[in-house]
């Protein structure tokens, strides 16, 4: 079985060929992704109608470079899976209108992926032994979320973020102390020249459930250096994205032990966060659970994770009929 | 010679099958935005009705705007990828081009004239004949009070000439403003471009080159995107805070 993923729900344009094997092992066969981040970075964030114009010129030499990559023909191809939501809905649109041109013209079903869902399938691309339950902290530019993941399919929402995203609070920091667009990356390189300790920005909600809240601290920072425009920025980095992944990691482990999880997975783009990952290693040992880190081009958006999601949804519920829409607002609810 | 012709540049969406003698088979919804959801199931029934298999397809022809954004790159990645997926070339037709088609036959300058949402319109000029249209003049954008200006212009050079035939959604909306002497109204038949008109326009050009590999056909937008705009337009003193 043989699957080709496709991706564009915000600002990379993604496809790739994921193989499942005769023994129910997955290899991917190629992923591509078009980063945007070049286009987006003057504005500080993603403009929906530049990434949209951006897709519709690169969704063809992105399909091509995959398959290319991967040695498929358009014969090898058994279902094209597509993201469907949530996102952008110009951008979801290029996507998933390729997506059910070529399963038109190929005869091959079609099926739509909740991009949410895609990401919780990041670490059984690179694992063949995943044991459930596992707890998976999604956290990236739009979601921070932690849930219970007992099987593919077989899912629990047990903490979310009340208000800001955890890399909004990332993007929006740097962008307070000039440091350009996205936040993530340069956040983690200054850190690691700073003191983490430094400064005791607050940790929201630590002891108050599962769910988080990120918009507090991102305030805190923008208070403390108006207060001491002095301040190194490689301190304000460190502390910051300490107290970030402070509760990231708390609440992560609280939820594990929950559910009595044997592993503990990271996905989404903040799950590139070099402090998160050594954090949440050290926090698994500990706690006696396997930590699954998926490699860095697996946890920012990609379409291997969709090819997976969706070869599963199209064996467990089939085909997506051609004439489904897009969502934008799409919630893994839909899938609880 | 079969061609897919596709155009879903305005709120209207439209597919069409052309063979070596003509339309075989053309279908069109206008209900709603939902072009994502009609185009794809539309091809494959209109293929079916037609008893046509998509493996047989040589060419697929796509209006490439200027229209509506989102309808528009619709119908450019369903286009793009059957092409693709087909190993088949693309042929792409501007959709004003497509609104003037069918008054090919006017006796008179034709002005396609379709709706640009925000209090503007698209037009460009046409002369009509018996194989097609000709544009002669760029494709714009901009107020019906600037159409109205050109055309004014045009006709005061004129003097007593052939006249204007405005056709297109954007001329029914706006014909307060663009009604003059010398200045004819096609009905709403005819007010959007459509796959009909297409795969006859794209007929006659699969031959002479005119055909690209998929990749390589673009979307006509005419805006540039607002944030695009603004940031040029922005005061240069602006300085991000450090």
């Amino acid at each position: 079985m043989v699957v080709l993923g496709i991706e564009t729900s915000c600002d990379d344009t993604a496809a790739s060929v994921l193989a499942r094997r005769a023994d129910g092992t997955l290899e991917v066969l190629s992923s591509v992704v078009s980063s945007q981040i070049d286009l987006h970075a003057r504005y500080g964030g993603v403009v929906p109608e530049v990434a949209s114009r951006a897709h519709i010129d690169r969704i063809i030499p992105v399909l091509a470079e995959a398959m290319r990559e991967a040695h498929v023909q358009r014969g090898d191809l058994d279902a094209i899976a597509a993201t469907i939501g949530p996102g952008l809905v110009g951008s979801l649109l290029v996507g998933v209108s390729a997506a059910k041109a070529l399963s038109l013209v190929w005869g091959v079903p079609f099926v739509g992926v909740n991009h949410l869902e895609g990401h919780l399938f990041a670490p059984l691309l690179e694992e063949q032994d995943v044991a459930f339950p596992l707890l998976v902290l999604l956290v990236s530019g739009g979601h921070t979320m932690l849930l219970g993941m007992f099987g593919p399919g077989d899912y629990r929402l047990m903490g979310r973020t009340l208000d800001d995203a955890a890399g909004e609070a990332f993007d929006k920091v740097a962008r307070y102390l000039g440091l350009g667009y996205p936040g993530g990356p340069v956040i983690d390189r200054l850190a690691t020249e700073g003191d983490l300790s430094a400064i005791a920005f607050p940790r929201s909600m630590l002891h108050d459930g599962l769910d988080f809240s990120f918009s507090g601290l991102k305030t805190s920072v923008v208070n403390y250096v108006r207060r001491h425009p002095e301040v190194a920025a490689t301190d304000v980095a460190a502390s910051f994205q300490e107290a970030a992944v402070d509760v990231l990691v708390h609440k992560a482990r609280l939820a594990a032990s929950q559910i009595g999880a044997v592993g503990m997975s990271l996905a989404g783009g903040v799950a590139a966060n070099t402090r998160l990952r050594a954090r949440w290693a050290a926090a698994a040992k500990a706690d006696g659970r396997r930590a699954h880190l998926p490699s860095l081009a697996y946890c920012t958006d990609n379409a291997a994770m969709v090819a997976a999601a969706g070869l599963w949804r199209l064996a467990e519920l089939g085909p997506t009929p051609l004439d489904c829409g897009v969502d934008p607002n799409l919630s893994l609810a839909a899938l609880l | 010679m079969l061609i897919v012709g596709i155009e879903t540049s305005s709120t209207q969406v439209s597919c069409a099958l052309g063979g070596p003698d003509g339309v075989l088979a053309a279908s069109q919804v206008n209900r709603g935005q939902r072009h994502a959801e009609l185009l794809s199931p539309m091809i494959g029934q209109l293929c079916a009705a037609a008893g046509v298999s998509l493996d047989s397809v040589n060419a697929v022809a796509v209006g490439v705007g200027p229209g509506l954004f989102t309808g528009l790159r619709v119908g450019l990645a369903t286009a793009k990828a059957m092409a693709f997926g087909l190993g088949v070339p693309v042929i792409g037709v501007g959709s004003l081009e497509l609104v003037a088609f069918p008054v090919r036959f006017a006796p008179c300058r034709i002005v396609a004239v379709t709706d640009a949402r925000r209090s503007e319109v698209f037009w460009a000029r046409f002369s009509g004949g018996m194989d097609g249209v000709e544009a002669f003049g760029p494709s714009q954008v901009g107020s019906p009070a600037e159409l109205r200006a050109e055309l004014d212009a045009e006709l005061d050079a004129d003097g007593a000439g052939a006249g204007h035939l405005l056709v297109g959604d954007g001329a029914l909306r706006y014909r307060e403003v663009l009604a003059a002497d010398g200045v004819e109204f096609a009905n709403s038949a005819l007010a959007h471009p459509s796959a009909w008109a297409l795969v006859q326009v794209a007929r006659s050009r699969a031959s002479v080159s005119s055909t690209v590999p998929p990749q390589d056909v673009h979307p006509v937008y005419l805006r540039q995107p607002d944030a695009e705009a603004n940031w040029v337009q922005r005061p240069t003193s602006e300085a991000p805070r450090s």
